[in-house]
């Protein structure tokens, strides 16, 4: 079983993340779970969100303290919820901003994981910039689908397509390809952990 | 068979819409509403016709609609959740006594106060004795093929029927559905012939006042009705089976429960994240099994007393408390074992939506295995935090509102749990 944890505010389109991952897992024959945290939801706040990938069925109901890949929305609950508890050291990570990992002050955190694993993309300028709306989530996808190959970024796009209809799926699909591409080139490289963790 | 990716509301919507009810009344409560705004837009977009989506103004008139349009011979359906369906109390032991075949959703939640939205058993519980049949579903799937079932169910014994599903641990959950197609739903439920009409070609009165003379009687019956209920359920179950291709709904569900030593009983989603601890212990060599419960109403006595078997204990896990002696469920399981010698244990757990996690069950199934556990245990409960303000209200007299002290004292709440 795979699983992963997204973390980001009411507004940013958290819960769909996780639902549309289930979507993209599912059109791949896989069984898939999505679920939210159930919480107060309101724009802003912090909002956790669940996705389980298998290939049978899936009967755990409880929520991901020990997910296999975190998600990270918005860079400021980086220092605000225990966002990466449970995430072991050869686990995902995923962290949307336009900033490098010292100017997020995690060059050494994210150093501890495999280089290959962590990525940062910019996914709220891509949306801004592909659908004109700071959603960042179906960008994340991409750049999951990139990150960890547990689905194909062309399921993703079918995923969104399902999901949103005209301007938007375009905007959407636009902006996960993007993040796919860039995370894709990110991982060609050895990951930059900041200037004391540099490689 | 057409599997979809969707949200377990999203499914009982569709599911319902293609039982073909004629009147859906509904008034919106969380966790329950986003199945009737599916079937709403069902409805005026002439999917699901001819059908009546009556928008009411509190879960009392939800009830009554349906009482009124399932009179007049139309197949009623409506959903509620918690305080919601506290609300439409007396309605729901109207319709019962009356025994006419409503079919109504319950995405269970707690009750307040203090006011919780999460999910927990209190309230379909509190209406275990309301003369309803109650199914409890395991997923998403099951609460679909349950919905198929209950009108069917309900309109062969002329008695209501509640689906209950766990309130967002399924509700709002987003995974493979194969949602029963129309063709289908149509050989396995006929159209709805009601026992009694109001017609005004035919004017008859239902609900007349019954004195002393024959209250027990009519009582009587409603009890005879729920014993037929059990003999069909399983008749159903397998035409279900028959029709659909997959096994759905019954009395009990046992899971490893041969030559199993501890036997845990539960309803609901907590089956899942159970049978998956007990597969980890039976790996382990530890003789241990699930019984899960369909139908809490009627209560299928003989078939939780086979299925326990010759267990030596039975953990009952309970998503509900009976406040001054502890389990609901246990009582009933417990009249079920009378006279086996089955040592039993009740677990209240999962309360206002608190997580029940493997690791806790796990702990607890040990504990139980060993004869360490309480007789009643609250899992995963925070001692400290209780004890704090019991200390608190014998120091002084106005020791404060004890919730808010409580939340106080408790700190923020890990975001994910819960």
């Amino acid at each position: 079983m795979f699983q992963v944890r997204v973390h980001g505010r009411g507004g940013q389109g958290v819960v769909t993340a996780a639902e549309l991952l289930s979507v993209a897992a599912f059109m791949e024959g896989r069984h898939a779970q999505a679920f939210p945290s159930f919480g107060s939801e309101r724009t802003g706040a912090p909002v956790v969100a669940f996705c389980r990938l298998d290939d049978r069925e899936i009967r755990l109901r409880e929520p991901v303290t020990d997910p296999d890949t975190v998600i990270v929305q918005d860079a400021t609950l980086l220092h605000q919820v225990a966002v990466f508890d449970g995430l072991r050291p050869d686990g995902y990570l995923l962290v949307n901003s336009a900033r490098t990992w010292a100017e997020l002050g995690l060059s050494g955190f994210a150093a501890g994981f495999t280089p290959s694993r962590a990525a940062v993309v910019p996914a709220t300028q891509l949306a801004l910039r592909e659908i004109g709306r700071p959603v960042p989530n179906a960008a994340l996808l991409g750049g999951f689908a990139a990150l960890t190959g547990q689905v194909s970024i062309e399921s993703v796009v079918a995923a969104i397509r399902e999901r949103f209809a005209g301007a938007v799926a375009d905007g959407n699909e636009a902006a996960a390809r993007a993040a796919f591409d860039e995370v894709r080139a990110q991982s060609a490289v050895p990951a930059n952990f900041g200037s004391s963790h540099g490689a | 068979m057409v599997l979809r990716q969707i949200e377990g509301s999203r499914g009982v919507a569709e599911a319902v819409a293609r039982c073909r009810p004629e009147v859906i009344c509904a008034y919106p409560i969380s966790p329950q509403t986003h199945i009737v705004e599916a079937l709403s837009a069902q409805v005026k977009s002439g999917a699901l016709a001819p059908c009546e989506f009556v928008t009411v103004e509190s879960e009392f008139a939800a009830m009554s609609v349906a009482i009124g349009a399932s009179a007049t011979g139309a197949r009623a359906y409506t959903a509620t959740a918690s305080q919601g369906l506290l609300y439409m109390v007396e309605a729901i032991y109207n319709a019962s006594g009356l025994g006419l075949p409503i079919v109504m959703t319950v995405a269970n939640r707690a009750i307040g106060a203090p006011i919780n939205i999460w999910n927990d058993h209190s309230d379909s519980m509190s209406q275990r004795d309301s003369g309803w049949v109650q199914l409890y579903a395991e997923t998403n799937q099951e609460a679909v093929d349950l919905h198929v079932q209950a009108f069917r169910l309900a309109e062969e014994v002329s008695l209501p029927v509640m689906v209950c599903m766990d309130g967002f641990v399924l509700t709002h959950a987003v995974e493979r559905i194969d949602v029963p197609e129309q063709e289908q739903v149509d050989a396995f439920l006929p159209a709805y012939q009601p026992r009694q009409l109001l017609d005004p070609a035919e004017p008859v009165s239902i609900g007349a006042m019954v004195g002393p003379e024959a209250f027990t009687e009519v009582r009587y019956l409603a009890h005879a009705r729920q014993m037929q209920a059990l003999e069909l359920i399983p008749r159903v179950a397998a035409d279900f089976e028959r029709v659909f291709g997959r096994s759905s709904g019954g009395l009990v569900r046992p899971y490893r429960t041969q030559d199993a030593e501890t036997v845990v009983v539960a309803l609901g989603s907590v089956l899942g994240t159970l049978k998956d601890t007990v597969d980890e212990l039976r790996d382990q060599g530890h003789r241990i099994g699930v019984l899960g419960i369909i139908s809490f109403r009627p209560f299928p006595l003989a078939d939780v007393r086979a299925a326990v078997g010759q267990a030596a204990r039975v953990v009952v896990l309970e998503r509900a408390l009976a406040v001054g002696i502890g389990g609901i469920v246990t009582s009933n399981v417990r009249m079920a074992l009378s006279g086996n010698g089955t040592r039993d244990y009740t677990v209240i757990a999962g309360l206002g939506g608190r997580a029940i996690t493997r690791a806790s069950l796990r702990e607890m199934l040990l504990a139980a295995e060993a004869d360490r556990l309480e007789p009643l245990t609250f899992l995963d409960l925070n001692r400290p935090l209780v004890e704090r303000e019991l200390a608190r209200a014998g120091e002084r007299r106005m020791s404060g509102p004890a919730a808010e002290n409580m939340l106080r004292d408790a700190g923020p709440a890990t975001p994910w749990i819960g």
